[in-house]
């Protein structure tokens, strides 16, 4: 059986930072980049499924929209255990909302025909918590958000879950397959490659797809194929705290008296 | 194309209100929006939630009968769907909440409807409709308009807006949805695990650490210097996932919330919303954090840019002179 988890290469933006000309976006300058922190999460989610399966039962496929850059994402879950790696661009997609990589994803997921999918549940730049969900909701597939526990066995028509609520409530559901499920921070405690993972990432398969590849018309892609435009990225004027200043010694003295004055 | 249509929310039979702040978000749009605010409840027993969502904002309270009690992505995807289709509103307003996340998106990608998630400012700017939300790590705003859209899915952040109030009299009318093969199966709720004694929602003074603790290791020294300054520890997710401190002390939208906390000293956290949603109505809050643009400096009251392990050290042995 194969499990697909699309990951993704996110931004996070260094301390000092500028606007794109366009005004739209950070300059890709200002911004450091690693795989999504939810995304580590699914993929070890997967490579736990495989390892725990017979010898060459479980495949486990990695996929990302994006540009060349995206490529070490991919190799470092190769790295951790994936089998292989399906990286999809071309210019067209540039400028895809969620929406837009979601139907990328779900042709994608359309050739693989996985029986299982696991995305992160959202991604630590945009958090819009859209593309897992979406992708389904393109696939026509069942699916469930916010997985803090899944139980599945290679093989089986259903797996069970949790999802965790807000205030720490989970829900306990059982879900046919093929399914997606978006996976939530705390799942399991990822892994770090080993160098002899590393190694062996390097000499792993990783296939690039255009959108005419997949069978989308440039009309499905990049703004044209999006459900939202960004009209303007800025940096708000928002209230900033009073700042201590001085030495440790002086700012934990300062911290002390408004403990002292609060408290009373 | 005219007017809003909200999905309230419920669990275990009660109603959730944060369905009032996204009426008090249609409120702000319903100007623009061409036509009246709609609020659609979906459950077994829909007339229940009826006065509760009978606020003076409300024009019509519209009854989905639902085969379970218990949320199903696929009966509410089915619902919304239908009444998109029949009413035709302009705009569509979900709570940001963990339920929606698991039904907006297929909706919206489904319906191929104008989507925003997460959003806590909207209005309307000539014809179009405009979306504020953040993004990296709440640094920047974010503006997203729907050019063409005829209807626009938009979730709202919670403590965005201020719940709805005082007393209406909407129409009620049912509205009927076809019956679905189940495909995902409630089993059961499994609550949070017992507090053992730490009361968070209890705590007027707490001390929280987060990410920037580092190590397991590092523990230890916070919860001493909680001791002595008779704070109670806190924490923010990570350091929860990993272990370090148990779920009870977890402040934030999936831990708990600091309800009736005076001060509050947050110690290497950067401010994610999700931690934001536990603690920021508190009055006195201070953050030590060693980024200078953390987020949580836009929401606390007084902020020290340094070292939390320097400041933590420097704190234990004053306050011991005392």
């Amino acid at each position: 059986m194969k499990i697909l988890v699309p990951v993704k290469r996110t931004a996070s933006l260094d301390d000092e930072f500028e606007m794109r000309d366009d005004g739209r976006d950070v300059d890709a300058d200002f911004c450091e980049y690693d795989i999504n922190e939810f995304d580590e999460f699914s993929v070890e989610e997967a490579i736990k499924i495989k390892e725990a399966a017979a010898e060459g039962a479980v495949e486990v496929v990695v996929v990302t929209v994006g540009s060349e850059d995206a490529d070490e994402v991919l190799r470092k879950c190769l790295a951790k255990g994936a089998d292989r790696g399906i990286r999809v661009w071309d210019d067209a997609m540039e400028g895809s909302d969620q929406i837009a990589i979601a139907r990328i994803l779900a042709k994608v997921i359309e050739r693989e025909q996985p029986e299982l999918v696991l995305t992160g549940a959202q991604s630590s730049d945009h958090g819009f918590a859209q593309t897992g969900i979406a992708l389904a909701g393109l696939l026509g597939w069942p699916h469930g958000a916010v997985v803090s526990f899944l139980d599945y066995t290679p093989g089986s028509a259903s797996l069970s879950f949790r999802r965790e609520l807000e205030g720490g409530l989970e829900q306990q559901a059982s879900i046919a397959l093929p399914a997606v499920l978006t996976i939530q921070l705390g799942i399991n405690r990822p892994r770090y490659a080993s160098l002899r993972g590393i190694r062996q990432a390097s000499a792993k398969p990783v296939e690039e797809l255009t959108h005419g590849d997949l069978g989308l018309g440039d009309d499905q892609v990049g703004e044209a194929g999006s459900l939202s435009h960004v009209r303007r990225m800025y940096v708000p004027e928002r209230g900033r705290s009073e700042m201590i200043e001085g030495t440790p010694a002086q700012q934990a003295s300062r911290i002390l008296q408004i403990i002292r004055e609060v408290r009373g | 194309m005219a007017g809003i249509l909200i999905i309230a929310e419920h669990r275990q039979g009660v109603f959730r209100p944060i369905t009032l702040e996204a009426v008090a978000a249609a409120e702000t749009i319903k100007a623009g929006s061409g036509g009246g605010v709609a609020v659609a409840v979906i459950a077994p027993q829909p007339g229940a939630y009826v006065p509760w969502v009978s606020v003076a904002a409300v024009d019509e309270v519209i009854t989905v009968t639902a085969p379970n009690d218990e949320f199903d992505p696929d009966v509410t995807q089915a619902a919304v769907k239908a009444l998109i289709e029949a009413r035709k509103p302009s705009v569509v307003l979900m709570a940001h909440s963990v339920d929606s996340w698991a039904v907006a998106p297929a909706l919206a990608a489904e319906l191929g409807l104008g989507f925003a998630t997460d959003v806590f400012d909207l209005c309307y700017d000539g014809g179009e409709l405009v979306a504020t939300r953040a993004a990296y790590k709440e640094k920047v705003f974010v503006e997203l308009d729907f050019p063409g859209k005829e209807t626009v899915l938009l979730t709202i952040r919670s403590n965005a807006f201020k719940p709805a109030a005082g007393t209406g009299s909407p129409a009620v009318s049912d509205f009927p949805i076809p019956g679905l093969a189940p495909r995902t199966r409630h089993q059961g709720w499994q609550e949070p695990p017992p507090s053992g004694g730490i009361d968070i929602p209890g705590a007027e003074f707490i001390m929280s650490v987060g990410r920037g603790v580092g190590d397991e290791a590092n523990i230890e020294q916070f919860a001493e210097l909680a001791e002595v300054l008779g704070a109670t520890l806190g924490c923010s997710r990570p350091i929860a996932d990993n272990g370090w401190l148990p779920k009870a002390r977890q402040v934030g939208q999936s831990g708990k919330l600091a309800a009736n906390c005076k001060l509050y000293i947050a110690m290497g956290i950067s401010g994610a919303v999700q931690h934001q949603w536990g603690m920021k109505h508190v009055e006195n809050i201070i953050a030590v954090n060693k980024d200078a643009d953390a987020s949580i400096f836009t929401v606390a009251k007084y902020g020290v840019v340094g070292d939390m392990f320097e400041i933590a050290e420097e704190l234990k042995a004053q306050a011991g002179r005392n």
